[in-house]
């Protein structure tokens, strides 16, 4: 919209000084003019413009300032809750581990016993955290190839008709409750894993040295290489969105050269899209992790359980948020206390993790502020 | 206007509802705790609400949770399947009485075979769950079963992975008849698993065992009986053995010697008695000596009144035991003693 229009719209007894206040209150506040111009227009028209006529003009400005105060303080306090919110949870979290923290020290960290019902209570974060690491890293190795490639053919393969489609199946496998992956999981994948997937890898490695131990058996319908497989289908579509919304921000211009001179479609995307994109499919990733540590109910449904470690990846195990799901309600002192610090130690895993995917597309952002 | 509206339409559904409600003048009855017994209790508030227009409102949200909100003053009564000990009832002001018992029965999932037709020790149950019998074919188990023919395939162990008083009867259960286990795990409501996996709750361990292949859980008897799951026999504390029936359970509770245990404090795993089945217990109801809102616990005690005097064919329809008269005589005597109201 020019000048000109906006004058021709704006009401005729607006015109001259009165415009030209509003119009800088405006400007000064959004710094887009554009934009400021529109939004005055549509107060004009809306409350003070029938007053204006008999009232005078303080009084509309009064009405304004009145108005914007109010919002700048609603929005205001609705950060500041944010803010108090975390706060609060942070607080409550470390008074309500207290005692576990006294009790056991950073002993907590290196045990792999729990066993509340001792006498005393011997309690250790070991297991649930190697749990938790593991399945991530095992859902992350195969979530980041299959969602990367996702993203890949549709930005780059896809014939027109079909990115839509494809794009929107992926989106709706975010939007599935995890019960509804948990009860899949333990009522089909389960047992499907269980009698086919797992014999054959067991079969496959037995007798090779460590292969053999991390693929060991018995089969197991519940397990952590199931847990892991699920957390991979939930994070997938997390790494496809972001890795397909980073992937159009590459300049065709980089890619058509690379094309002109004679590339493959798997040259332009080794050499040109991911390097170009990194930063931000690394960041992508992170968000999944962090998704992937902090799932509950789905894991709960398929992950076993079981306070052990075990060198099998077939073997039952548990997770931190598993383990606080399934014992929290019938937990009290010491136990309660332990479960309130195993949720710390995930708040602070996945504090980190978030952190570092901030930091990275903070990175990509400043990146592309420089190219631009 | 539209305020006004709005205004006597909340008045409206208000009139309405005290209405419907006017027969129960009393405030509902709320209670929490255990879930062994909720499908009981729920069932004698439906008829009892019927008959006096009182309602109860029970959540079962676990033993556990139920002792804390006791303690903490905010339900008119606690429910929980692991009785506490006397003296800690005696330092926190609360009354304990058991309310209806039930069985908890080993389960398992092998081809070929039928309901009742394993039989299994409790030392044998033990060393299963400690993970040292690892095979359906190892010798201790074809020991105790000559004529069936069981796989030679790995025991997938299931246990409770929540904290549950079905847990506490059960691994009570084992370190009474098993040392080792007493030693390695002992008792508890969740205890450290030597080994399988963790389901939660009674209907995740009957649906896992009914899933796996060559497992073995336990539930408590309802949940195996809706389930149609392959229930175990077991050898009583008397070497004979036993198939879990409401006889045996009742065999069991009534070899138990109420009389005697201050707060009721009874654990009826292993009783002696031929005909015993095992691995019984009883549910237990808290309540505050003194309570707050003297009203409410007037009307709980009426309703667990009249549920021990109606209520116990609902119980045993749903294969619940319900306490033997004797008992029944003595907790009422313990209620206008020790409960003022």
């Amino acid at each position: 919209m020019s000048a000109a229009e906006e004058r021709h719209g704006a009401p005729p007894f607006f015109k001259g000084s009165c415009e030209k206040v509003f119009l800088r209150r405006f400007a000064g506040h959004m710094r887009d003019r554009k934009q400021g111009i529109g939004v005055a227009e549509i107060a004009v028209h809306g409350s003070a413009m029938e007053q204006a006529g008999s009232h005078d003009r303080t009084r509309a400005l009064n009405a304004f300032r009145l108005g914007d105060k109010a919002f700048y303080w609603t929005t205001r306090i609705c950060a500041i809750l944010v803010l108090l919110l975390l706060g609060g949870i942070i607080v409550s979290l470390i008074v309500g581990a207290w005692p576990a923290i006294v009790q056991f020290g950073s002993a907590f960290l290196t045990t792999q016993r729990w066993a509340p019902s001792a006498e005393p209570p011997v309690l250790g974060a070991l297991s649930p955290l190697y749990g938790t690491i593991l399945t991530s890293v095992i859902a992350m190795a195969i979530a980041i190839p299959v969602g990367i490639g996702i993203a890949v053919f549709l930005t780059e393969l896809c014939p027109l008709w079909a990115r839509r489609p494809i794009g929107m199946a992926i989106e709706l496998l975010a939007g599935i409750p995890s019960i509804i992956y948990g009860m899949w999981g333990f009522f089909i994948l389960g047992p499907f894993l269980a009698n086919t997937v797992q014999p054959f890898f067991i079969d496959l490695f037995a007798g090779v040295p460590v292969l053999g131990s991390i693929f060991g058996g018995p089969p197991s319908y519940l397990s952590l290489f199931n847990a892991s497989l699920i957390l991979a289908i939930m994070v997938l579509p997390f790494i496809t969105a972001i890795s397909r919304d980073v992937f159009a921000t590459v300049p065709p211009v980089l890619k058509e050269a690379a094309y002109g001179v004679g590339c493959t479609t798997w040259e332009v995307v080794r050499h040109v899209v991911l390097p170009y994109t990194r930063v931000g499919v690394i960041g992508g990733v992170m968000l999944a992790l962090g998704r992937a540590l902090g799932e509950t109910m789905a894991v709960t449904f398929i992950i076993g359980n079981s306070f052990r470690i075990s060198p099998s990846i077939f073997a039952p195990g548990t997770t931190i948020s598993a383990a606080i799901a399934s014992e929290f309600a019938e937990s009290d002192g010491l136990h309660q206390s332990s479960l309130m610090l195993l949720g710390l130690l995930l708040f602070v895993l996945t504090f980190f993790v978030l952190a570092a995917a901030r930091l990275m597309l903070l990175r990509l952002e400043k990146k592309a502020g420089k190219q631009a | 206007m539209n305020f006004f509206k709005a205004i006597a339409a909340a008045g409206l559904i208000a009139a309405s509802a005290s209405a419907f409600s006017l027969p129960a003048r009393a405030a509902d009855i709320t209670g929490a705790g255990a879930t062994f017994p909720f499908p009981v209790y729920s069932k004698w508030a439906d008829a009892y609400k019927k008959e006096t227009g009182n309602g109860l409102n029970y959540q079962s949200i676990g033993s556990g949770a139920g002792i804390k909100q006791i303690l903490a003053k905010t339900v008119t009564f606690g429910a929980t399947d692991a009785p506490l000990k006397a003296d800690k009832l005696d330092k926190d002001g609360l009354l304990q009485w058991p309310m209806v018992m039930g069985a908890i029965v080993p389960v398992v999932n092998v081809e070929g075979v039928r309901p009742g037709e394993l039989i299994l020790s409790g030392e044998l149950l033990g060393d299963i769950y400690l993970g040292k019998v690892t095979k359906w074919d190892d010798p201790a188990i074809a020991k105790l079963n000559p004529k069936l023919k069981l796989p030679s395939a790995a025991i997938a162990v299931v246990h409770r992975s929540d904290g549950s008083g079905t847990s506490f009867n059960f691994t009570n259960y084992l370190s009474k008849v098993n040392a080792e286990w007493k030693s390695r795990v002992g008792e508890g409501t969740a205890v450290e698993w030597p080994a399988g996996v963790g389901a939660k709750g009674n209907e995740g361990v009957s649906g896992n065992v009914g899933q796996t292949r060559n497992s073995i859980g336990y539930v408590e008897y309802a949940y195996a009986k809706q389930n149609k799951l392959v229930y175990a026999a077991l050898i009583n504390k008397a070497g004979k053995t036993v198939q879990p029936t409401v006889a045996a359970f009742q065999a069991a509770a009534a070899n138990a010697d109420w009389a005697h245990a201050p707060g009721y404090y009874v654990i009826l795993t292993d009783q002696p008695g031929e005909a015993s089945w095992p691995i019984t217990a009883a549910t237990f109801i808290l309540m505050q000596k003194e309570p707050v809102d003297k009203a409410a616990s007037t009307e709980a005690i009426k309703f667990f009144k009249w549920s021990f005097e109606k209520g116990g064919k609902m119980a045993e329809e749903l294969d619940y035991i319900p306490m033997p008269e004797s008992v029944v005589k003595q907790i009422e005597k313990t209620w206008t003693s020790e409960i003022r109201s």
